[in-house]
């Protein structure tokens, strides 16, 4: 990824995408319970049920952090861009 | 029993600490204008990450939280769960909308949710709408804080037998409390929240170690709670849970967790904690680091596995499951530190109320008193009108909880989050859109409420017929499941909420007017300039 862009990111951009992917996952694996209501394997004595629903409390937090990385990342990119445009318009101006 | 005269010298060494801080916070970054409700309603808008951190967490997670969610758990095993795929799902979804509310609020200057349903709609009644679903779902809420410090007290047995001795230990607990959020407003609860959530993640670990260890292990643990769990109860005749959610009550499961994750953010204290943030980047970084609480109310809920191995309870006719944890507590650790856990339930409970008051007053003052009462007022008497408020809410719900029934207060913030959740396409679609018609809206409001309430008045309470609102499920019409009422009462919302819009639009119905841009809802701090803020443009 460059530090100066030189047109405009469209709307839907791969990194949005993955971003959404992120943000999603949980929600389906979550919100399926079938998947998880059994009790086998169990870990340190824990059935699966519970050990699995806190595995995702680390997994959902590593990924919803990821996106925000990402995210913010290309937000500068964006900045940096409008930057770029309202210096060599309008002093002041702003794109969109 | 006797009072355990070294965990009450801990709880009160604690609950003096906090009052200390609590009234000192008024100093903490004073601004100078502090009689802008900016000031005392939302700390001056100046929280940064890790303030708002603690802030939003010592808000969202409760003493209540620590108390009746494992003892859910406690009771019925894995129904009870449902909290940790709700405490994980909040977050993305939140992720998604929060940064736009924050943005459109310090852009038109909004402190309450209800102001931004007026300024989007131009319409003063979706915003009483809204201002008044969002303090009556509070107030019980409150109450409930209040039922988790009787919980440690009566843990501790503090307090006399009868009449107003019993009462007494939790009334000066709450004159504490009000004076000093009438005195600092939100910065007091932000400054608390620093002592209450450490306190909370130093129990919560050794709790999940050191109990387990006395307990013989989490297998053993889980073994004994298989077995009690599996013996018929008597009150209901059927088994008193089970250890896997059963394939009947997995939508109920999964409906409880999305709706409850829905509501979140609707609750006038939630969004208070949101509004706080100084800028964009603090609630999206926030929103980023908040599963850390989810972690640690994962890991809590363990601790209702811990209180059936440890025998709480067993053997007691009509227990309250709710004295489930702080007596796991009491068994379990060495009386000082049985006092370090009670404080942190105690001062669980006082940073969300203090908040829940605040944003409660905001509300009041902003959508009710000046919108219709005294639309002429000036920032001073709207935050003296609002601190005055937040005191009646505080009596208010001390007479929730000494006059009425605890477990009324219990199912009413049941029904208070069925009603909650119907605020959510007025808000959540108006950060995103401006397709819905403002009546359309509203109708779909009156219609999720009234569905809400009724079908929950039908529902009588476990092993009490004839009683009412004692649960929030029931059967989803068409789909013949057992589901969270708050799902079905937002579906039909929705649905009324749609078919108005349609048919209001084709009779060129006016629609009101809309007092914000699309850039507002994307605007951040400009980070270069100090006072006064700047607000610019910033596309996401």
């Amino acid at each position: 990824m460059s530090d100066l862009p030189t047109r405009p990111l469209p709307l839907v951009t791969p990194v949005r995408v993955i971003c959404a992917i992120l943000l999603v996952a949980p929600f389906v694996a979550l919100l399926w319970v079938n998947s998880y209501a059994r009790l086998t394997p169990a870990f340190i004595g824990i059935p699966f049920f519970y050990w699995y629903q806190l595995m995702w409390v680390v997994l959902s937090a590593l990924m919803t952090g990821l996106a925000y990385v990402l995210f913010t990342r290309e937000e500068k990119q964006r900045k940096a861009f409008r930057a770029q445009v309202s210096h060599a318009q309008v002093p002041g101006g702003e794109g969109e | 029993m006797k009072t355990d005269w070294v965990a009450l010298t801990v709880f009160l060494f604690f609950f003096a600490l906090v009052t200390a801080i609590g009234f000192v916070a008024a100093r903490w970054r004073r601004a100078e204008n502090a009689h802008h409700l900016d000031e005392w309603g939302l700390g001056g808008r100046s929280f940064g990450t890790v303030v708002s951190w603690f802030l939003l967490g010592g808000d969202l997670y409760t003493a209540y939280t620590f108390i009746a969610v494992p003892a859910l758990v406690y009771a019925v095993g894995a129904a009870g769960f449902w909290a940790v795929p709700y405490t994980i799902i909040a977050w993305p979804l939140v992720f998604l909308f929060l940064p736009r509310l924050w943005s459109v609020a310090r852009s038109k200057g909004y402190v309450t949710l209800a102001d931004f349903a007026r300024g989007r709609y131009g319409s003063k009644s979706v915003a009483l709408a809204v201002a008044v679903t969002g303090i009556v779902a509070t107030m019980p809420y409150i109450a409930l804080q209040l039922v988790g410090i009787q919980a440690v007290l009566t843990t501790m047995h503090i307090g006399g037998s009868s009449g107003l001795g019993k009462d007494l230990p939790l009334l000066i607990a709450f004159a504490v409390l009000a004076a000093y959020t009438y005195s600092s407003g939100l910065r007091a609860p932000a400054l608390i929240a620093f002592v209450k959530d450490t306190l909370i993640y130093i129990v919560i670990i050794v709790a999940i170690i050191y109990i387990p260890i006395r307990l013989g292990g989490y297998g053993h643990i889980f073994h004994d709670a298989a077995t009690a769990l599996a013996k018929t109860s008597p009150a209901t005749g059927k088994p008193r849970g089970t250890m896997v959610s059963a394939p009947q009550a997995q939508v109920a499961y999964a409906t409880l967790a999305l709706g409850s994750a829905m509501a979140l953010f609707m609750y006038p204290h939630s969004a208070t904690g949101v509004m706080a943030a100084k800028d964009r980047l603090t609630v999206r970084r926030n929103l980023a680091i908040m599963p850390a609480y989810s972690l640690m109310l994962g890991l809590l809920l363990m601790l209702g596995f811990m209180a059936i191995s440890a025998g709480v309870g067993k053997g007691v006719t009509g227990f309250d499951k709710n004295l489930a944890i702080p007596q796991l507590f009491q068994q379990m650790f060495p009386s000082w530190f049985a006092g370090v856990a009670f404080a942190a339930i105690g001062i669980g409970a006082l940073v969300p109320a203090a908040i829940m008051s605040i944003a409660a007053a905001n509300l009041f003052t902003r959508n009710i008193y000046k919108e219709f009462f005294k639309p002429d007022a000036t920032a001073a008497q709207e935050t003296k009108v609002a601190k005055l408020v937040s005191l009646v809410v505080k009596v208010g719900a001390l007479g929730f909880v000494l006059g009425i029934d605890q477990s009324f207060s219990v199912n009413l913030q049941l029904l208070g989050g069925i009603w909650i959740l119907q605020t959510f396409p007025a808000i959540v679609g108006g950060l995103f859109t401006r397709w819905f018609h403002r009546w359309g809206l509203l109708a779909g409001w009156a219609a999720g409420m009234a569905y809400g309430t009724y079908e929950t008045y039908g529902l009588a309470a476990a092993g009490k017929p004839h009683s009412h609102f004692g649960d929030s499920k029931a059967n989803i019409p068409w789909i013949n499941h057992i589901g969270y009422i708050g799902i079905t009462a937002l579906a039909l919302n929705v649905a009324v909420a749609v078919v108005l819009t349609l048919a209001l639009r084709a009779i060129k119905s006016p629609e009101g007017t809309d007092e914000t841009v699309p850039a507002d809802y994307t605007a951040d701090v400009d980070q270069t300039e100090h006072t006064p803020p700047v607000i610019a443009p910033v596309t996401t």
